[in-house]
């Protein structure tokens, strides 16, 4: 952890193991030849890195990476978790069949419905629509991270309260986005926790026991 | 999604050398919200995937000593709705980054990306003309060009960046005095859709003339356009519904819309000259010190400034 002023996460063991990625003759079993490699760009991008960053550190290892498997540290719910994934996996796939961390659901698969809301440094995203890789060095809370131990978030709390899911399928995509504007306004009113989930499709169509969870909400932060 | 390398440069120079080396096989990742879709889904292939979001003057917004801003190609459009010197200088670009998606995307989407996927629906685009911004587009020798908003895109997804080019930052010149500005958008739902058509608009008067207007349009065309005739048309008037709608039918004039599931032709056309009278109306009541919210209808009452 020598680089956590430039906000890695990533152990320097980790690093050279994804440095390794970039010189490797493709050994790991996947087929298909390195394209930086085959294009002479690996030197080049390895060079820039020790040039522009010490050698070793995360930073110099994002210089280029894949396509075949890289190692990756992420920070999921305030705990450190590695896995080793190919570029092209997205946050999503990451932490669902790479992690066994589901709290985020795929369902559209395509940055539509919200399903797969996740906070990234307290901003929420869809997680289908990012990289892992782009997730080095971020702090990731999913539904379940909202937990205090074993006690519900109070956005948890009122969607249980006021049975506002059906099926539920999309409820940890809401809950993680009505979340992230109480945590920035305490005070929200119910327009606000309204709008806070107008990127979220709930398809069993519970919105009028939502908005009892936002009047809720509303009474309590007052 | 097929297999592809990724690069996460931490300058700009890191970055075109590679874009440049990889011969138009890499793709720039910004917000990812149409690359990752569109890879996914087979609509675009990559080999390298570059990450711009580690350039620190990608992602930065600030003023120039000239009084300019300087918005960084891969800064999230949540980012720039929630600046106050955006907000008080660019009315018309702080409305449309509101409207672009919902939370989740606008803290990716990045006014780059929304510029480079090149859509003629993009809703910052009219926004950006109508602000006179240009883009700073970096080459692989460590030079740069500028491109004035309304000559970027050449064609649907199309634009003039080149191989081992890549869009760097915007630049907005300093408001004129007494200036304001605004993006309006028609979808037939109340939000979450794609244009039927958009129109951004600046306006500066002073001493009750009109001494600088800009209107941009988006959807009409195969690339957004500056109404440039009817902008100038303006010029010397006495604000007034009537000037603005005689901009609206001048600006009806340049479109050439095509008919889809979203709209016929002849409608959008006829949005043309509706939302530039509105969006004109809106700069000018802005201007008098109205806080008016486009989205809420209550705006369209009669107002005493005009």
């Amino acid at each position: 952890m020598s680089d956590q002023s430039q906000g890695s996460t990533v152990p320097d063991e980790e690093a050279e193991k994804i440095s390794g990625a970039l010189s490797t003759d493709d050994s790991n079993g996947f087929g298909r030849r390195s394209f930086l490699k085959g294009s002479g760009l690996a030197a080049m991008a390895a060079g820039v890195g020790t040039a522009a960053i010490p050698a070793g550190t995360a930073q110099a290892a994002l210089v280029a990476m894949g396509p075949g498997p890289v190692e990756i540290a992420l920070d999921v719910d305030g705990k450190q978790v590695k896995t080793s994934v190919e570029p092209r996996v997205t946050l999503l796939d990451a932490l669902r069949d790479y992690l066994q961390i589901t709290a985020a659901k795929r369902v559209c698969d395509r940055g539509t419905c919200g399903a797969c809301t996740v906070l990234i440094d307290g901003k929420i995203i869809y997680a289908c629509s990012m990289l892992a890789v782009e997730a080095v060095g971020k702090k990731i809370t999913t539904a379940r991270g909202l937990m205090n131990g074993d006690e519900l978030h109070p956005v948890q709390a009122a969607f249980w309260e006021k049975d506002a899911s059906q099926c539920g399928f999309c409820t940890p995509g809401f809950v993680v986005a009505c979340s992230a504007v109480l945590a920035k306004n305490p005070k929200s009113t119910f327009e606000d926790l309204k709008k806070s989930v107008d990127g979220n499709i709930c398809r069993c169509g519970t919105y009028e026991q939502m908005f009892q969870v936002f009047e809720l909400l509303t009474q309590r932060g007052k | 999604m097929t297999e592809f390398e990724y690069a996460a440069p931490t300058s700009v120079a890191e970055a075109a050398r590679l874009l440049s080396q990889a011969k138009g096989r890499a793709k720039i990742l910004a917000g990812g919200t149409d690359l990752l879709v569109q890879l996914r889904e087979g609509l675009r292939h990559a080999d390298l995937v570059v990450d711009v979001k580690r350039i620190p003057s990608m992602t930065e917004i600030r003023q120039e000593s000239s009084g300019s801003w300087r918005i960084g190609a891969a800064t999230p459009c949540q980012q720039i709705e929630n600046h106050p010197g955006i907000r008080s200088s660019y009315p018309a670009l702080a409305d449309a980054v509101r409207i672009i998606g919902g939370w989740q995307i606008k803290n990716r989407a990045t006014l780059g990306g929304n510029l480079c996927t090149s859509s003629p629906a993009g809703d910052s685009l009219p926004a950006l003309i109508a602000s006179h911004a240009e883009g700073i587009i970096a080459g692989e020798d460590g030079s740069t060009r500028r491109v004035p908003m309304e000559s970027f895109c050449t064609g649907p997804g199309k634009n003039v960046l080149q191989d081992g080019e890549l869009l760097e930052a915007f630049v907005l010149p300093a408001p004129p005095a007494g200036s304001s500005g605004a993006y309006l958008r028609f979808i037939p739902r109340h939000e979450m859709d794609i244009a039927v058509v958009g129109c951004g608009a600046m306006l500066a008067v002073t001493n009750g003339k009109i001494t600088a207007a800009r209107i941009g349009l988006g959807a009409v065309a195969p690339t957004p356009l500056f109404a440039e005739q009817a902008s100038q048309g303006l010029l010397g008037q006495v604000p007034s519904r009537d000037i603005f709608a005689q901009a609206g039918e001048q600006s009806r004039a340049i479109a050439r819309p095509i008919s889809d599931m979203r709209s016929p032709a002849d409608y959008r056309t006829h949005l043309v000259g509706v939302l530039v009278k509105r969006s004109l109306e809106i700069a000018f009541r802005r201007i008098q010190g109205e806080s008016i919210d486009p989205l809420h209808h209550s705006w369209t009452a009669e107002s005493s400034s005009l």
